[in-house]
């Protein structure tokens, strides 16, 4: 047991210094300084990568939520699986391909990135909404018709607080998945901080590289970990272990 | 009171689930609607409350017509039990059996007090369960959640889908009695679905024996064991149907028939039984030899006299035997 | 339609190259994945503490954006004279791997049948005996829906690996949008398309075989 426990510690420490050793080199090198020296550009490429994030994912969520509702209604229980296939098949295509086909349609620029990464994160959405609800327990539904329950009091006390926790994983899941496809944005000239990754690609130079790939980094695990935590707040207590579906 | 008349259950020429069932569950009784799987139990259960459709006939439910009332307010009227209780997770226990009387529009206080009241009956502390999760219960008490849940409403018909099934025997016969002693306060009307035959002559004033959808026997259990209709019923209660039936009868039946024997104080290992014990139980003990001599007491705990395995014998002889002999005979 | 099968004619030896390449540098990324992957999650079965480290560190390994991954490699492998091509790519794609290679292997012989596992114990098996007759083999159905997923993910991340230098079928994509072709970019999404379904379907099918032969099955966790 300690000595497990001891292996367990050092490998956690050997990581901890990994990353610290890659910060100091990093900064000994000032591959950070164009965050600093150039903080107007910085600010602008992190504020459009943000709002390029936020409405697109608020977009698909008050599209895939209602609509996977919408398929797991009596009527068009039938239908789904033509659904499900199609959410599936979708996920096989390319972020970037999204990105680019966009253009063709909508031409160069910001509303093109915004649709692409609102298309590309209904999917997530979509999916974790139809599952959360199909995994709820056929006899809680019954219980809750032979209760006298109409069937939009079924859906909103019974149907999605028990697959709140199962919809929020799929609301993270694609904000995360958003947060590195808004870094692709340049490539359809939508700004972004994908923008000093690309520069930086572009012209060997280290200092663009990680002062672009670091924030966007940052950025994708302070929201998961946000999320997360929300997941713990709105989830009714008592449906945290039954709605767990994906990690 | 539930009145079945001439009901039908057909999904298409050949596959008829209920066929022309008749009978009626009288005001506060319970009837246990008893069979083999695929007897088409389940179905006629949720006829009542319309999750299942009627083809043809009807059902009459305290002198409505089940399909004359709306789905939903006929049944916030019911009481709805099912095997694997049906708790919401989401939920605590109090919302969860507050749930109808939410629905209902109570106020808060005439919930609070009804919660409390249901949860004393049932024995449970309402402080203690309130706040807590359906996973924070063993399956027993979720079970008897279940039941309160059902009652929370005060609906005066309850249906019940082989509540106590999904139970050890242990805990299911425990709470198979403390339902009946809630059962003798509330006298709701209920009907109630079995594949258990113990769990059927325990429970029921009357049975309902089905096989594929129809009607084998209509009757009090003991007349069901003691005068079987049919092949079918005497095979499904098995052959020792007599043994079974001695569980309807107590050893205050026996005092009044033949009379108990007297207590013989030199005899030093003795075990005592209560006048109310069921015969069927009073025969086990007997049979182990748990004790030289089984002494009867009655209510305040005084000694009436003993009891043998003769004695049951007998009794088993004139009661049911008699009845048995004749039924074969005719 | 016309212009399609022109588009074809002049590259469908090329598409066909790129798939290879796509391919070939997947599979070599998910080997070496499955080398580190498999072993350290069966080691983590015996270690509940360092499990609980490797599995958060995979996991947030997971949610580093690809394009970002790849702008930190590039600098790091700068120093060995590595920094654009093959090598970043490859080592970004083994880590974005690991994850669910480790945590299904893991869960898959945690979940393995406590009574199976007594049974084995009973019977007189020394731990490695239990571990390669009895844990790995009724583990088998979950660590193939892990490497199923690794793998998807693999063949899209590997497309962005195109802007570093890795090649494969992100090369068209790129191209076509640097040209502005959409017969480039869209016979490129297909080509990866078809190439991660026909992935899939063919994991699948190993899978649904170990899983027929009466393996047990130990509940999946994707």
């Amino acid at each position: 047991m300690k000595r497990q426990k001891l292996i367990a510690n050092i490998v956690r420490l050997s990581l901890y210094a990994l990353v610290a050793a890659f910060f100091i080199w990093a900064i000994a090198n000032s591959y950070f300084d164009y965050i600093f020296t150039q903080q107007g550009t910085f600010l602008i490429l992190l504020r459009q990568h943000i709002v390029l994030v936020v409405v697109s994912s608020l977009l698909a969520i008050l599209i895939a939520v209602p609509a996977g509702i919408l398929v797991t209604r009596p009527k068009f229980r039938k239908a789904e699986w033509i659904f499900s296939n199609i959410a599936n098949l979708g996920q096989t295509i390319p972020s970037l391909a999204v990105l680019a086909l966009m253009i063709s349609l909508l031409g160069i620029g910001f509303k093109t990135a915004v649709f692409a990464l609102f298309i590309y994160s209904i999917l997530p959405i979509f999916r974790n909404t139809v599952a959360g609800i199909d995994t709820i327990d056929e006899n809680m539904i019954d219980a809750a018709k032979g209760m006298g329950m109409k069937p939009y009091q079924i859906l909103f006390r019974i149907e999605l607080p028990n697959s709140a926790y199962s919809i929020l994983a799929g609301i993270r899941t694609a904000v995360v998945l958003n947060i590195g496809t808004a870094a692709l944005a340049y490539v359809i000239g939508a700004g972004g901080l994908g923008v000093w990754i690309f520069t930086g690609i572009n012209l060997f130079d280290n200092g663009f590289l990680i002062s672009g790939a670091i924030p966007v980094t940052l950025l994708a695990i302070l929201a998961d970990y946000l999320l997360r935590k929300l997941e713990y707040v709105v989830v009714p207590e008592g449906a945290r272990r039954t709605g767990k579906i994906e990690d | 009171m539930i009145s079945f008349k001439h009901v039908t259950k057909a999904y298409n020429e050949e596959n008829i689930a209920v066929n022309d069932v008749d009978f009626t569950v009288e005001q506060g009784k319970i009837v246990v609607l008893l069979g083999p799987s695929g007897c088409g139990k389940t179905t006629l259960l949720r006829m009542v409350n319309r999750l299942e459709s009627i083809t043809d006939g009807e059902i009459i439910i305290n002198g409505e017509n089940s399909m004359d009332l709306d789905a939903i307010e006929l049944r916030r009227k019911i009481g709805y039990v099912i095997q694997s209780n049906g708790l919401f997770p989401n939920m605590t226990i109090e919302e969860n059996v507050m749930l109808v009387p939410d629905l209902l529009g109570w106020s808060k206080k005439e919930k609070r007090e009804r919660f409390t009241y249901l949860m004393k009956l049932s024995g449970l502390d309402p402080e203690e369960y309130g706040k807590r999760f359906p996973y924070q219960l063993s399956g027993g008490q979720q079970q008897r959640i279940g039941v309160v849940r059902a009652l929370a409403a005060d609906p005066p018909v309850m249906l019940m889908d082989e509540p106590f099934g999904a139970l050890d025997p242990i805990i299911r016969e425990k709470i198979q009695d403390e339902f009946l002693q809630i059962q003798r306060e509330v006298k709701k009307t209920i009907l109630f679905v079995s594949h258990d035959i113990d769990e059927a002559i325990k429970m029921a004033d009357k049975i309902v024996l089905l096989r594929d959808g129809e009607i084998m026997q209509f009757d009090t259990p003991s007349e069901m064991l003691a005068h079987p209709k049919n092949e079918f019923v005497s095979q499904f209660f098995g052959k020792d149907r007599a043994i079974k039936s001695l569980s309807l009868h107590t050893v205050k039946d026996l005092q009044g028939i033949i009379g108990l024997g007297e207590v013989d104080d030199s005899i030093q290992d003795t075990k005592t039984i209560n006048v109310h014990q069921d015969l069927r139980n009073t025969l086990s003990m007997l049979m182990n030899q748990e004790a030289d001599q089984v002494i009867v007491t009655d209510d305040e705990g005084e000694r009436i006299g003993s009891i043998t395995i003769d004695l049951v014998q007998k009794y088993l002889h004139f009661e049911i035997k008699g009845k048995l002999s004749v039924s074969q005979e005719g | 339609m016309e212009r399609w099968l022109n588009f074809l004619e002049v590259n469908a030896s090329r598409i066909l190259e790129l798939t290879v390449d796509h391919a070939i540098l997947v599979t070599l990324a998910i080997v070496v994945a499955l080398a580190i992957g498999i072993p350290l999650g069966i080691y983590l079965t015996t270690n509940e503490y360092l499990a609980g480290v490797v599995l958060q560190v995979a996991s947030i390994t997971l949610t580093i954006p690809s394009i970002a991954l790849f702008g930190v490699m590039i600098p790091i492998f700068s120093l060995i004279g590595q920094g654009i091509g093959f090598l970043p790519a490859f080592v970004a794609l083994v880590l974005y791997a690991q994850l669910p290679i480790i945590r299904n292997t893991y869960t898959a012989i945690k979940n393995v049948n406590p009574e199976m596992r007594d049974a084995a114990i009973g019977m007189g098996m020394k731990t490695h005996q239990r571990l390669w007759r009895v844990e790995i083999p009724n583990a088998l159905p979950v660590i193939m829906a892990g490497i199923r997923t690794a793998v998807v993910l693999n063949i899209g991340i590997a497309v962005i690996a195109a802007y570093i230098g890795a090649g494969g079928l992100g090369v068209l994509i790129t191209q076509g949008i640097s040209r502005g072709d959409n017969y480039l970019i869209i016979s490129g999404s297909i080509a990866v398309a078809i190439l991660a379904i026909i992935a899939d379907a063919f994991l699948l099918m190993i899978q649904k075989f170990f899983t027929n032969k009466g393996y047990s099955q130990v509940t999946a966790e994707r």
